[in-house]
């Protein structure tokens, strides 16, 4: 399939591109490209003008006083899992990108724009279906179509596509901040609001504003993090999304949770923060029976189809399978 | 300081403009509209055709080339995007005299493939590899190769000719 025609133009500052994508209405930012230009070329997204950002100066990782991480926006994927400071003191964000994707797709896609991926939902992809995230108001093909796949955690009538970031879930858990500039200034969005629920408008899947460039990621201080794991459930061992994952980092004090961190992927609309669970987990015994009352819990308000409807089990098992291997492996 | 002054980005297309390309050492410049992939410009403009068009979706690695030394794959990069940038393909790692890569050699050595489609992908991920250094065994080579998709499953010749240049002491 070829691409429509479209116009380019490479910047190299942040203000430059934030005024060349907001004068052009259909104009977007082009970073690694792996899911915008595959979408380009599949006739589900129509830029008429592409602002390459991949000259912007915001590819550093850093520490921040304290413990955190400022990821920059354009820092590749490949990059950010080979820092030591991540590898040390957030294991299970340097997990959750290297099970992510295949090595070539993560050199070039970039942590902005992995929070900005699309769905994998087949409907939305093939141009064609009815698809409220595509075409609001056209309906969704997913509902009775085949969607072994899809999402069981908060889905409306309108979309249950599934989130397909590994990293994004990490982030979840880990209370980030995505920052971002745009033609009005800077701001900064906690990431569990920066992902938005489909609910009536699944066209909509972040806060953004037209021509509001993320330019930074920051991870604060999280000391439950050197503790920390990411497990991925998929239909293949490698390069594929996830099933069900888990994002999971424990703290345990006399045989007692004192401190918890959990968040789910590819069973939700979102990455999914499982708080649910967190709150029945803290001040329990690490046991397993504990471990699954809390998967339990977490599941509860799951609304399965019947194609999909083995992620409920699968979920659990999951959460009870990480929190087993954190707590079963000394602090 | 001065009046902070925003002038705007010079932009190209949607026609076709000259695109400075340096492939495996060599500048081209071929006129390209900015929506032409880098896997297209190279097979149909640059006459390239080693690399391979797979699902062009990003899916198979068929068309993995390097671009400042590092794999990407060529269907999902804009030509365009890679001005200033080294481009390296299969065509480009061979010696000048045509003595062969040795991860070439290995393929031949461990009868690496069956049509072959997929293979110039392989290899550059395959060298791409070792000097990552992914290649410590197996598994770990079977995990950093699993971007690239071999349908006559010739997986295990694969490691093969990956383990005997790696033993052989690198590529």
């Amino acid at each position: 399939m070829s691409v429509r025609p479209l116009s380019y133009a490479r910047v190299a500052d942040v203000d430059s591109a934030i005024a060349a994508v907001t004068r052009n209405r259909d104009g977007a930012f082009l970073a690694g490209g792996t899911t915008e230009v595959d979408l380009v070329r599949q006739d589900v997204l129509r830029p008429t003008l592409l602002v390459d950002i991949n000259d912007l100066p915001l590819n550093r990782v850093e520490d921040l006083p304290g413990g955190g991480l400022r990821i920059g926006a354009l820092a590749r994927m490949s990059d950010v899992a080979q820092v030591s400071a991540v590898r040390r003191r957030f294991p299970v964000i340097a997990q959750a990108l290297l099970l992510g994707a295949s090595a070539q797709l993560r050199n070039m896609a970039s942590m902005g724009g992995n929070m900005c991926q699309r769905v994998r939902c087949s409907y939305f992809r093939d141009a064609t279906s009815p698809c409220n995230k595509r075409d609001p108001g056209s309906g969704c093909a997913a509902l009775s179509g085949f969607n072994r796949g899809h999402a069981i955690l908060g889905t409306s009538d309108h979309c249950i596509a599934t989130h397909p970031s590994d990293v994004a879930v990490a982030l979840v858990a880990l209370d980030a901040v995505v920052h971002t500039r745009g033609p009005g200034g800077g701001r900064a969005i906690g990431i569990d609001d920066f992902f938005l629920l489909p609910g009536d408008t699944p066209e909509r899947e972040h806060p953004l504003e037209h021509g509001e460039l993320i330019t930074a990621i920051e991870v604060p201080a999280t000391p439950v993090a050197s503790h920390s794991v990411y497990l991925k459930f998929r239909d293949r061992e490698s390069y594929e999304f996830a099933l069900a994952s888990v994002a999971a980092a424990v703290r345990v004090e006399d045989g007692t949770i004192a401190e918890v961190r959990l968040a789910l992927g590819g069973v939700a609309t979102k990455p999914w923060r499982a708080r649910r669970a967190e709150a029945s987990l803290l001040g329990q015994p690490a046991t397993p029976a504990a471990f699954a009352s809390a998967a339990a819990a977490e599941l509860a308000p799951a609304s399965p189809r019947p194609l999909n409807e083995f992620k409920v089990e699968l979920a659990q098992r999951a959460i009870v399978r990480a929190l087993g291997t954190l707590t079963s492996r000394p602090n | 300081m001065g009046i902070d002054v925003v002038s705007p980005p010079l932009e190209r297309g949607p026609g076709a403009g000259t695109v400075t390309l340096t492939v495996n050492g060599r500048t081209h410049e071929p006129e390209l509209e900015p929506r032409v992939s880098l896997l297209d410009a190279l097979r149909e403009r640059l006459g390239l055709t080693g690399s391979k068009k797979g699902c062009d979706q990003g899916t198979c690695g068929a068309c993995t080339v390097w671009v400042d030394g590092r794999r990407v794959l060529a269907c999902l990069t804009l030509a365009v995007t890679c001005e200033g940038r080294e481009v390296t393909t299969i065509e480009g790692l061979a010696a000048d005299d045509g003595d062969l890569h040795p991860m070439q050699a290995a393929f031949v050595e461990q009868d690496a493939f069956q049509c072959g489609y997929c293979t110039p992908g392989q290899i550059m991920s395959a060298v791409a590899l070792l000097r990552e250094g992914h290649a410590g065994d197996d598994g770990e080579i079977r995990e950093w190769m699993s971007g690239n998709i071999c349908r006559c499953a010739a997986y295990p010749n694969i490691r093969a000719a990956i383990r005997e240049v790696r033993d052989a002491g690198g590529a």
